[in-house]
């Protein structure tokens, strides 16, 4: 019985943490693998997300619902504007070019964010429903957490029906395995990258809100969790959403597992771990494309 | 000086505004501070209890004029903080250098400080052997050797623990924290049965493993170290999110898990929390009531400040008493230290003393627990007040204070 | 690497080829190589009260410099380049603060050394990886042995460092000063012409050709027999040298050392500030240090608070307009304004 509610308990906040790392790193392979674009200002977007979820739940009262709706269409909206105006001139630029302009965009926004918002962290309140602890018979666990790995299981399965089941997912990895051919079919890649970045984008804004009451929220995020979202999307495989998912789970609860039995580590094991895995498949879990 | 400060805050509130200065010998502050990276939350808190100082105290200023010149340390290691204190003093001239918010700050800079020969007041910074690296340095904050040191020993005594786990961010304060706790609480008959590095100070790390792997040792306490801001926040949420509190834990720390300025944002979790430290906003002194109504006068009703701004508030306090007692010839090093030994303070704190041996401060450790008020907010009680505590670590020459072979 | 070297003496052969006369004139000294140093000289008279500035600035372009050798000329992207950094600044510094050794330019031999080694080892397996899988295991590379200085707290001094290192006097003569760092802007001065003298003329050398061509086109090298490979590695493994050069000279300038040498911050900084400057030229090292430095510390000191709007404005707009970084601007401009000049055929990233 005990072993069995340990087990649990190790599973429960592993597959919490990394489901938190899956909403807001999956946009960020699906754009890296559709356009090769290499955003590190993902986490940019995952932080103004999530100020607009806090900032409305705090000062506007909004409801969580509402609140999480208005990051995620929020987030996708700018992100547009930003997609239509700067990131498409650099499609064609270097990788080397596109960090140069991405890290830019971080201090713009991490300046930004301070100027108006100011710099002090921000708190999110989440509702009395999901704070707390859930009785699941053999275990009472985090409510929070449950709800997260609900929320993001159903959100893997909608990306991977989207993509598997749907006019414009067909045409997602067909552009994701080969651009040229897909643009030869009479694919509007330009369209079809603007809809996956401001989805992207307005995942990323959720998740910035969602994950917050675990990885707090002030200025600095975009650049403090930026290398979790990397490792969850190299060691997943550029453009797909089921590696990116079994990457972040496995690594959550691994992680998790070690740090309980082994704090002494420290964050050794994430990066080890990312080590052994990328070694063992350089293109990733899925392997779906050369990088 | 209390009253003095309530008939400034009198003037302050008929006037509306700051005396205008008359023409005044004009002395120079360098203050370095992280205006932007991590630290970047804690810099306004001790800007607005200089400015508020400045405003109050204006009186107590005279004849002098202070010009603050304001540096950003940047990220918290040290490297700007050493230029920026090179050039206030090589460039700007001033007469006295204040702040350093990170240890890796004051210590990367202290062969400049002392190369330069002039006070440098700590406002912030907490690793205990910092005021032996140059003796122009003076410290106006705290170690975590004096909050922790209490906290175990009234762990053991007040709360009659026997086991306790301590959970601390794994960098020199985390240590000190855990030194200090686990001498204090282990010469009082407990026994710390867990240690566990919780992340770096940096990235708020999922502390639901590290404090899951404390729940199944079941301690009677669980102390946590993390440096104040968003980590705190999301400690007392998951101590609260996992059921440690039925589980028959008691959460201790010290103040840096339940800062004043943002216990309203953590909830109903952390009710019942006890911690040890040198000041919260609900301290019952007359300094501290003035010090209150100034800053939510001056910053709005929500505003709240919290140590960081009274380790600046002592600072400058200490600045303007150096000041004269060298009848304005602060830039002399040597006599502004030498004046500062020993100088005692009636601060929003409490009585304070810097200690002449150490150039530390010397000031009470007050035991408090948080309770829900009757206006519905969160406020802290004090439980227990501890008087003239000296940081331990130099006091008992111990660990990294233990005298160099 | 020396069987690459000794044959640059074939290269001074006369050759009838105008093309080929071409390619070797480009490694021929020009007027305007001098003014990096003059500048230098004249920043000691200019600025005394700025030196200490200085010295982070040369430390800079020198680490810069170093990642330029992997990143411009062997095609390596790396996000992982203060790993030699920070060893080489921990092997000076552990070595200093224990009293083993203090003397300051075998000291830089030694962080040159350590660095090499971590550059080889790792080199040896990482290399095998390329795009985003290179660049997240150099990384993590880096962040394991940030983790282990963090871990060896007792040898380290962790997150605080270890404070005020004792540097013996340079030549045994002159003694570093703390507050005006005069003679550690000189020393570093020096220390940095002779890297960077070493790194031109490795990339003019058949050796440094052969990175090129790597970089330009992997799968030509590979028809034509180049071992790409193994040179590869020896270029990665003389870049770790000379950043284990670069964190050496910052301990000793700095007379501290602590985590910041080996983190993300100093990685991704000295990237940013190769992309700015233009990378694959030498000196694009030198204008993205000055530019990206002086800005973030002038603009600081007037905005303390909010610089790192005016320094993302920056990179922003020259990613958006200048391909090829401040450098590759220049030249655009030199094509389009500059005359005849615009036949010479450039070294940069885009050449054919």
């Amino acid at each position: 019985m005990n072993a069995v509610a340990d087990i649990a308990g190790i599973v429960l906040g592993g597959l919490a943490a990394g489901t938190v790392l899956f909403i807001v790193s999956v946009g960020l392979s699906v754009t890296m693998g559709l356009m090769g674009f290499v955003n590190l200002a993902h986490g940019a977007f995952a932080m103004f997300g999530g100020y607009l979820i806090v900032l409305a739940m705090n000062r506007a009262q909004y409801g969580f619902a509402a609140a999480l709706a208005l990051g995620f269409f929020g987030t996708a909206a700018l992100s547009v504007v930003l997609e239509r105006f700067l990131y498409r001139r650099l499609y064609r630029a270097g990788e080397l070019d596109q960090v140069l302009f991405t890290i830019g965009l971080i201090f713009i926004f991490i300046a930004g964010i301070t100027i108006v918002i100011g710099p002090e962290h921000q708190t999110l309140q989440l509702p009395a429903a999901l704070s707390g602890q859930l009785n699941l018979g053999f275990i009472a666990y985090r409510t929070y957490s449950i709800f997260l790995i609900v929320i993001g299981f159903l959100i893997a399965l909608g990306i991977w029906l989207t993509f598997e089941r749907t006019r414009i997912g067909g045409q997602i990895r067909a552009t994701v395995d080969n651009r040229r051919m897909a643009e030869s079919l009479g694919i509007d890649v330009d369209r079809l990258f603007t809809i996956t970045f401001a989805f992207g984008s307005g995942m990323a804004g959720l998740g910035g809100g969602l994950g917050a009451e675990f990885l707090g929220l002030d200025p600095q995020y975009p650049l403090e969790y930026l290398v979790y979202f990397l490792i969850v999307v190299s060691v997943g495989g550029l453009g797909s959403v089921i590696g990116v998912y079994y990457a972040a789970l496995i690594l959550g609860v691994l992680n998790f597992a070690l740090t309980l039995y082994l704090p002494k580590g420290g964050t050794i094991f994430i990066y080890a771990l990312t080590i052994l895995m990328l070694l063992a498949r350089p293109r990733g879990l899925s392997g779906r494309k050369e990088q | 000086m209390s009253k003095r400060m309530i008939a400034a805050l009198a003037a302050l509130a008929v006037s509306g505004g700051a005396p205008g200065a008359a023409s005044a010998q004009e002395v120079k502050i360098g203050l370095i501070l992280p205006y932007t990276g991590p630290g970047a939350e804690l810099s306004p808190n001790m800007d607005r209890a200089i400015d508020l100082y400045q405003k109050l105290d204006a009186a107590q200023i005279k004849p002098f004029k202070l010009t603050i010149i304001k540096r950003d340390s940047k990220a918290p290691n040290g490297a700007a903080a050493k230029v920026d204190t090179q050039e206030l003093l090589t460039q700007e001239k001033v007469d006295v250098i204040a702040g350093y918010i990170y240890s890796p700050d004051a210590i990367a800079s202290a062969p400049v400080i002392t190369a330069g020969k002039r006070l440098a007041v700590i406002m912030n910074a907490g690793t205990a052997f910092i005021t032996n690296l140059s003796p122009y340095y003076v410290r106006t904050s705290f170690t975590l050797w004096q909050s922790s040191y209490v906290m175990g020993e009234q762990a053991a005594k007040y709360l009659h623990a026997k086991t306790a786990v301590v959970a601390y961010t794994d960098y020199p304060p985390g240590k000190d924290a855990l030194d200090a706790f686990k001498y204090a609480f282990e010469h009082n008959g407990g026994k710390v049965i867990d240690a566990i590095p919780a992340g770096g100070p940096g990235a708020t790390p999922d502390f639901t493993p590290f404090f899951q792997r404390a729940k199944d040792e079941h301690p009677n306490v669980l102390f946590v170290f993390v440096p104040a801001g968003d980590q705190a926040t999301a400690v007392v949420k998951t101590y609260a999110a996992l059921g440690m509190k039925a589980a028959g834990i008691q959460l201790t720390g010290t103040g840096d898990i339940v800062p004043d300025n943002m216990l309203q944002g953590m909830g109903d979790s952390a009710i019942g929390l006890i911690t040890v430290h040198h000041y919260n906003a609900d301290l019952d002194n007359p300094q501290n009531k003035a010090f209150i109504a100034a800053w939510k006068k001056a910053y709005g009703a929500d505003a709240t400040p919290d140590f960081t701004s009274v380790g600046a508030w002592d600072g400058i306090a200490a600045i303007v008493h150096a000041l004269h007692a060298t009848k304005g010839k602060i830039d002399d090093g040597a006599a502004a230290v030498k004046s500062l030994e020993g100088w005692k303070f009636a601060s929003p704190q409490g009585p304070i003393e810097i200690d002449p041996q150490t150039r530390d401060i010397v000031m009470n450790e007050y035991l408090d627990q948080v309770y829900k008020g009757s206006d519905g907010k969160l406020h802290e009680k004090v439980l227990a007040t501890f008087h003239n505590v000296k940081d331990q670590c130099k006091a008992l020459a111990i660990g990294p204070c233990a005298p160099k072979k | 690497m020396s069987v690459a070297v000794s044959r640059a003496g074939d290269a001074a052969a006369p050759i009838a080829n105008p093309a080929a006369r071409a390619l070797m004139r480009r490694h021929r000294l020009r007027w305007w190589e001098a003014l990096p140093w003059l500048a230098g000289i004249a920043f000691y008279f200019a600025f005394p009260d700025y030196l200490s500035f200085g010295c982070d600035l040369i430390v800079t372009i020198l680490f810069a410099l170093s990642l330029d050798l992997a990143l411009g000329y062997a095609g390596i992207i790396t996000l992982g380049h203060a790993a030699f950094f920070g060893t080489g600044a921990y092997a000076v510094g552990m070595l200093a603060s224990y009293n083993v050794w203090t003397e300051p330019i075998t000291a830089l031999l030694l962080a040159a050394l350590a660095a090499a080694v971590i550059g080889f080892l790792s080199g040896l397996v990482l290399l095998r990886t390329a795009g985003l899988t290179l660049l997240m295991l150099t990384l993590c590379t880096m962040a394991l042995l940030e983790q282990a200085a963090n871990m060896g707290h007792a040898y380290t001094g962790g997150f605080d460092g270890l404070p005020s290192l004792p540097i013996a006097p340079v030549f045994g003569v002159f003694e570093f000063n703390p507050l005006y760092a005069d003679t550690q802007y000189l020393f570093a001065l020096g220390v940095l012409f002779a890297c960077f003298v070493f790194v031109r003329t490795l990339v003019y050398s058949p050796f440094g050709q052969s990175l090129t061509g790597i970089r330009e086109n992997i799968l030509r090298m590979h028809a034509i027999g180049s071992p790409v490979r193994r040179r590869v590695l020896v270029c990665y493994t003389i870049s770790a040298a000379l950043a284990g050069i670069a964190g050496g000279l910052w301990a000793q300038t700095n007379a501290y050392v602590n985590l910041s040498a080996l983190g993300l911050d100093r990685a991704a900084t000295v990237l940013i500030v190769l992309i700015l400057g233009g990378y694959g030229r030498l000196y694009g090292a030198f204008i993205g240090a000055v530019i990206y430095l002086a800005l973030e510390h002038f603009l600081a000191q007037i905005y303390p608070t909010a610089w790192q709007l005016g320094l993302g404005l920056l990179l922003v707009l020259i990613a958006l307009f200048a391909r090829g970084g401040i450098l590759g601007l220049g030249e655009a401009l030199w094509r389009r304004y500059g005359g005849k000049l615009s036949q010479r055929r450039r070294d940069g990233p885009t050449a054919p």
